[in-house]
């Protein structure tokens, strides 16, 4: 492992229950600093245990985990990372405001500092004027944006999203995924994106991780040589659809269209085994 | 924007007003439909010499609504208070019980639930206890409460103290119950996302299953503020505390024969009692819940 690693993967393998389900095996990965890495495949693939495990919400049966420099725990401890989930998760008691400025409070930043950097994060996320609304009286996509602006409120090294787009409509998807590109390149930090979407994945990312099922391992990598910064017009490209082609057949190779889907499969095992 | 804000202003003060005036009209339409049946019962009662079992329609079994209201007005006893002076202060004196009890109870229901939340195992052990403690009579467990406790109160609290506590009996079961699943009600990736910043349990606890259980907390203390009056007013009768409507109950009981509608009236400002508890914490409520509109009960 290079000292310009973020997250290094050497040999997890994840198992439910004695003898369960195999989510993950032998999973080898790096990813650089200012890396954007989508981790795409089927449902039960493993993706987003592979984002739990390097959050250190899951531990890996066997195998490494070395976040920034440190083990999974101490890194999560240091809050070395922020994370996004497929719905907001934002808390309807808090305004927006409040919602952003959790981490901070958590960290024990003062109400001064706070109040200045979640200014700084509306205006990131572009929701300025909007701090003293309470959750439900946004639209999904700008919930999205809070829980993104949430996740950097603290300036965390490495951002994990588990399919942040994936309950969002066609244009509104499209349009935070630009906005998402801005606030990549602006923070500079570090992303990993569990996404199931093929075009979203190559659009998005520098890299592209194909992963298939039972047992989850990833069976390809596709590097994404398209210029930055991308736009709408970036998707019109034929390198774009070339890329597309071979992710696709990256995941083919893998078996990832002939997987059974359920949707919900992986999702019941990680909060059975968090005992939530 | 400026015009716009004033336009709307009036228009809203007008909406408001506007729905407080269906609220009261509801209000008053519901009691005199109930007016209404009761007198409707009782003439027809009356008029066919109804009888259940040995129940007959009377002045003296169901008075008239009218009767019961101005016997309100007239004094208790000859060159006495009026009955309503005599009524509410015997209201002011179990409110007070009733308010402590509710409190005691409120309080320690929470924090049962709060110690189980965080321990299957003892949730296990002790929630069956917990509502066995709720199927023994509340009036078989009265008189004890008032031996156990009374010798050990101090003078301020004598007597209604213990009537407190036989309220804080009946209330902390709602609270506890359903405060322990309203802890355990919040989003599991609300939990995770309060693990990714490394919080600590005591942060959880009040930054998230708190804050998530409200709605559920706010569920039981309707339930038991109503129960904390009923409880006071029972635990008055074993602590023989005299100056509460538990005691006014049990005076005018014995001349029921001579004025029933004395013992109504009792009846009526008791009920009145309880709905005030109630619109308290309906009250305490909207100041404190800020859900989703689905999430408020």
């Amino acid at each position: 492992m290079s000292a310009q690693t973020v997250v290094s993967l050497g040999g997890v393998s994840k198992e439910f229950g004695k003898g369960g389900v195999v989510a993950l095996q032998d999973v080898d990965l790096e990813i650089g600093p200012g890396e954007f890495v989508s981790l795409i495949g089927p449902s039960g693939c493993g993706k987003s245990t592979l984002l739990r495990i390097v959050g250190d919400l899951i531990q890996p049966s066997t195998g490494n985990v070395v976040v920034n420099g440190k083990s999974a725990h101490q890194a999560r401890v240091d809050r070395d990372y922020g994370i996004v989930f497929q719905d907001a998760v934002l808390f309807d008691w808090r305004t927006v405001a409040r919602n952003i400025g959790l981490p901070l409070e958590l960290a024990g930043w003062n109400r001064e500092k706070r109040r200045g950097r979640v200014q700084e994060m509306l205006e990131l996320v572009e929701l300025t004027g909007f701090e003293s609304h309470h959750p439900w009286q946004l639209s999904g996509g700008m919930q999205q944006r809070v829980s993104i602006a949430r996740a950097l409120s603290f300036d965390p090294p490495l951002l994990l999203m588990d399919e942040p787009f994936g309950a969002l409509d066609e244009m509104t998807r499209e349009r935070l995924n630009l906005e998402l590109l801005r606030i990549w390149q602006a923070s500079g930090s570090t992303v990993v994106f569990v996404t199931h979407s093929i075009s979203e994945a190559v659009f998005l990312s520098t890299r592209v991780v194909v992963m298939s099922p039972r047992p989850g391992r990833i069976t390809g990598i596709v590097d994404v040589d398209l210029p930055q910064p991308r736009s709408f017009r970036t998707r019109e490209e034929p390198r774009f659809a070339e890329l597309v082609r071979d992710v696709r057949r990256a995941l083919r190779r893998g078996g990832g269209f002939e997987a059974e889907e359920d949707d919900h499969e992986e999702e019941r095992l990680i909060v059975a085994e968090e005992g939530l | 924007m400026a015009t716009a804000v004033a336009q709307r202003a009036p228009s809203e003060a007008y909406e408001r007003v506007k729905v407080a005036a269906i609220e009261v009209a509801r209000l008053l339409g519901v009691l005199a439909v109930l007016w209404g049946l009761w007198e409707a019962f009782k003439w027809f009662g009356e008029a066919t010499e109804l009888k259940l079992g040995s129940f007959q329609v009377n002045d003296r079994t169901l008075p008239h609504v009218h009767d019961i209201i101005s016997t309100l007005f007239e004094p208790s006893r000859r060159n006495g208070p009026l009955l309503i002076d005599v009524l509410f202060d015997a209201a002011l004196f179990t409110a007070k019980e009733a308010a402590l009890g509710f409190a005691l109870g409120a309080t320690f229901g929470f924090a049962i639930a709060v110690v189980l939340a965080h321990s299957r195992l003892l949730q296990r052990g002790f929630l069956p206890y917990i509502v066995a403690s709720q199927t023994v009579p509340i009036l078989a467990i009265a008189p004890m409460v008032v031996v156990w406790v009374n010798p050990k109160m101090p003078e301020g609290l004598k007597d209604w103290g213990a009537v407190a506590m036989i309220a804080a009996y009946l209330t902390f079961f709602p609270v506890a119950i359903n405060t322990l699943r309203g802890l355990h009600s919040a989003d599991p990736r609300a939990l995770e996302l309060m693990r990714s910043y490394a919080s600590s349990t005591w942060s959880i606890l009040w930054k998230l299953r708190v804050p998530a259980s409200l709605p559920y907390l706010f569920a039981a203390l309707k339930v038991s503020a109503t129960a904390s009056v009923v409880g006071a007013i029972i635990g008055e009768l074993p602590a023989s505390v005299q100056d509460g409507l538990g005691g006014a109950i049990l005076n005018f009981n014995q001349y029921y024969a001579s004025a029933p509608t004395r013992l109504w009236a009792t009846n009526l400002v008791a009920a009145a009692l309880g709905i005030v508890f109630f619109l308290l914490v309906v009250a305490a409520e909207r100041a404190v819940v800020r859900r989703a509109p689905e999430h408020v009960a």
